[in-house]
């Protein structure tokens, strides 16, 4: 792995099922009476929000906290330099603070990129989301959530049929999972009316779909996104009511879906417009679950980046398990 | 300002072996503020001699689009600045942009800016007016009464916003007819550019920034080569950077109607995958657009169809870079890396030889901006504006040598050709070997 984690197309194969397996280790951790592990201790972390997201940020904080990591919560938003030089006077700040590691959200797509590479810090950048363009640790956490769901909780997901629906155009999650999946080796296929497909999507690794139903029923996974109502005022769709006709996610449609298959939502969830409320509460659906994988998967990727020298953990592991984690840390230097 | 260079001979200074437009060596005598002689083995009494073996001779460089930034912005360019900058460049003409605080809308304005170029002695500054009041694109500037001032302006823009309404647009074609003026367009269709940020395809969809297709610039450069022709005004397109916006200026230009256009250096030879560093030295409006584009912007400043290199040179301070992209401000500066970014492009590749040069970065604009005394031949009686360079000179471009008050280049570190060694406006030497005299 490199330094930093701020776009699902730099982790190869390897890595993802690297960061998958530490997280299958990190889940074992959440069964225990006590979650906390000592690998962090000393290091800090600070979550540097532009853009209001608790969800992520509590999910970054608890990960954060769960390697016992000393947390900085940096809210940025609507103070009054959150535009131009901000961004580097706020990163001047937290590298004179010692920042180990920057959990960066932000409105602006390219903003940890940037932060990564302008010099401004010396720590691990980490995207919790940016603008229109990644979040990588979203679509790490949709992986995991499938390959539990779906290959026993190992391995790749080479095979596997997953279908992602909705905004693609505006949505960082499609383009990190996108990016992710396909490198796992699953087939990915994106369903969303054209004018919420990006021009130039034919470079990416998925085939794309205007119809829902030609679909569902050949897919393993499906993932809606979120899509905001507001989105009809700039014509990208008539209304509501022909959106959720065409590409929402009802009962009818799950029924297609093969038995095994699954339905995934990042959240939070427009109930009525992509997903109703009928599949929402199903079984079927993921969405509680990503949740809580999603900090397995943060814990993993803050120990692998942070190159923690002691197994992320000890005691209670199989011989195989706890003798791969200082390999992993090793690892994870060697490639920076 | 001091003035060196010609001190000591009586104004007469003999350019010794110099290849004239890149031909045969020959001797050309500058003669006070004129070109007195051109021919082999000319008499060097009394003139101080510049050796100019294996350099190249051209008329000086004119450039119809340039941001001086002066009133206002002085943080980023001042006349005086971006004239030193141009003169580096090898240039002797620019067209100084409206988008100033305040806009030269006025003949006020438009003084101002002309008599701190005189004022500069470093290069002619040639005001441009804006179209409308306050670049707003809804009620005409007082056109008139900027072309009858001082600055006598003839070429009109709102530069940095589109002149959207037709019929604006329409009326200000047909207003500037009463004494030449010309409208140049800078063509984007406003609605389908909110919140761009970048070239849209490929490399937008990836790295997720809003798209700036390439039909929001042909769709109003079309709309104005017709509006044009209705009227039959002249209308100048700037910075064309799409392999169809020249199609549409190639069909206009069938037609005989009065079209002209530009190309910046940076369209001929940057592109979008630039962006994929999301390092803000590369936004600019027009955005860089593809590797086919460029190439049919190179083809098309080779055959004629785009008629001349603009630099676009737009000066921004240090802060308004250093950020994140979408913070950042858009435009490049040029004027002192144009000229080698040309011979890179264009000469070094076949495409145009240094006539050719010398035709598309003096000639042309020249005439389009209908400015006198510049954009001649080099020949005798004709006035000394002259820039002398080193095409054989290899080095990479290190902003801090820039005469420009900004250093928001996309060459920084670049290994470019040619090197400008001497520039003269009317006789007088403003660059010697390389540096401003
Ligand atoms: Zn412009």
């Amino acid at each position: 792995m490199k330094r930093h984690l701020i776009s699902a197309a730099d982790l190869t194969r390897d890595d993802a099922v690297l960061i998958l397996d530490t997280a299958e280790e990190m889940a074992r951790v959440a069964d225990r009476p006590i979650k906390k592990l000592p690998t962090l201790r000393g290091r800090t972390v600070v979550n540097l929000f532009f853009e209001d997201s608790t969800r992520t940020r509590i999910s970054f904080e608890a990960a954060a906290k769960r390697l016992s990591a000393d947390v900085i919560n940096f809210s940025a938003k609507g103070s009054s330099v959150s535009k131009g030089e901000s961004l580097k006077d706020t990163a001047l700040t937290l590298e004179a603070m010692g920042a180990d590691a920057v959990v960066i959200r932000h409105p602006g797509s390219g903003a940890p990129h940037r932060l990564a590479t302008s010099g401004w810090i010396g720590g691990s950048v980490v995207n919790a989301g940016d603008g229109t363009h990644e979040h990588p640790t979203q679509a790490l956490l949709d992986a995991f959530t499938i390959r539990r769901r779906l290959s026993g909780g190992e391995g790749d997901l080479a095979g596997r049929r997953i279908t992602i629906v909705g905004d693609v155009l505006h949505s960082r999650v499609a383009r990190s999972n996108v990016y992710l999946l396909s490198t796992l080796g699953a087939e990915v296929t994106l369903v969303a009316p054209p004018t919420l497909v990006p021009v130039g999507v034919g470079a990416w690794p998925c085939e794309v779909s205007y119809d829902l139903d030609s679909v569902v029923a050949k897919s393993d996974a499906v993932m809606m996104l979120r899509v905001q109502r507001e989105r009809m005022n700039a014509a990208f769709f008539p209304t509501e009511r022909e959106y959720s006709r065409r590409y929402g996610l009802d009962g009818q449609r799950m029924a297609r879906m093969p038995e095994h298959a699954v339905v995934m939502h990042p959240g939070p969830m427009n109930r009525g417009m992509e997903i109703t409320a009928e599949v929402a509460d199903s079984p079927r659906c993921t969405a509680v679950e990503q949740v809580a994988n999603g900090v397995s998967i943060r814990m993993a990727v803050l120990y692998l980046l942070l190159g923690g020298a002691e197994p992320a953990v000890s005691g209670s592991l199989p011989p195989e398990a706890a003798s791969s984690a200082p390999g992993t840390a090793a690892r994870t230097e060697e490639n920076e | 300002m001091t003035m060196t260079g010609n001190t000591g001979n009586n104004g007469r200074t003999l350019l010794r072996g110099a290849r004239v437009l890149g031909g045969e060596p020959l001797d050309v005598l500058i003669d006070g503020e004129r070109i007195a002689e051109v021919g082999s083995g000319l008499d060097a009494a009394g003139a101080e001699v510049v050796e100019a073996e294996g350099r190249v001779l051209l008329p000086g460089l004119v450039d119809l689009h340039t941001h001086l930034r002066e009133p206002g912005r002085e943080d980023s360019e001042t006349v005086l600045t971006g004239t030193r900058a141009a003169a580096k460049g090898g240039f002797t003409a620019v067209h100084a942009m409206a988008n100033t605080f305040p806009v030269a809308d006025t003949a006020g304005v438009v003084e101002q800016v002309w008599r701190l170029g005189r004022e500069s002695g470093y290069c002619d500054v040639q005001p441009v007016g804006a179209v409308t009041v306050g670049l707003e694109g809804k009620q005409l500037a007082e056109l008139g009464a900027m072309h009858d001032s001082a600055a006598d302006v003839r070429v009109f823009s709102d530069d940095g916003k589109c002149v959207d309404d037709a019929v604006i647009m329409r009326r200000a074609l047909e207003y500037v007819k009463a004494f030449d003026g010309v409208v140049a367009q800078h063509a984007q269709e406003p609605r389908l550019t909110e919140g761009a940020q970048m070239n849209e395809g490929v490399v937008s969809a990836e790295l997720g920034l809003g798209g700036w297709p390439a039909v929001a610039e042909e769709s109003i450069i079309a709309r104005d080569v017709l509006l044009a022709a209705h009227v039959g005004s002249r209308v100048h397109i700037c910075h064309l950077s799409t392999a169809g916006s020249v199609e549409l200026v190639r069909w206009a230009k069938s037609k005989g109607w009065q079209v002209t256009a530009e190309v910046t250096p940076h369209h001929l030879l940057l592109t979008d995958e630039l962006v994929r560093s999301y390092d803000p030295v590369y936004k600019v409006n027009p955005p860089l657009r593809t590797e086919a584009d460029v190439r049919a912007l190179r083809e098309a400043l080779a055959d004629g169809t785009i008629d001349c290199v603009a630099t676009d040179h737009a000066p921004h301070p240090h802060e308004d870079k250093d950020c994140e992209w979408g913070a950042a401000a858009m435009g490049m500066v040029g004027l002192e890396t144009a000229l080698s970014v040309v011979q890179h492009t264009m000469v070094e590749t076949g495409l145009l030889d240094w006539a050719g040069v010398a035709e598309r970065m003096s000639g042309r604009p020249a005439a389009i901006g209908r400015l006198e005394g510049q954009g001649r031949p080099v020949a005798a009686g004709e006035p000394a504006n002259l820039v002398l360079l080193d095409p054989d000179y290899r080095g990479s471009v290190d902003s801090a040598c820039f005469a420009s008050r900004s250093r928001n280049t996309p060459y920084q570190g670049r290994d470019l050709p040619g090197r400008v060694t001497h520039t003269w406006l009317r006789g007088r030497a403003t660059v010697v070997d390389g540096k401003l005299a």
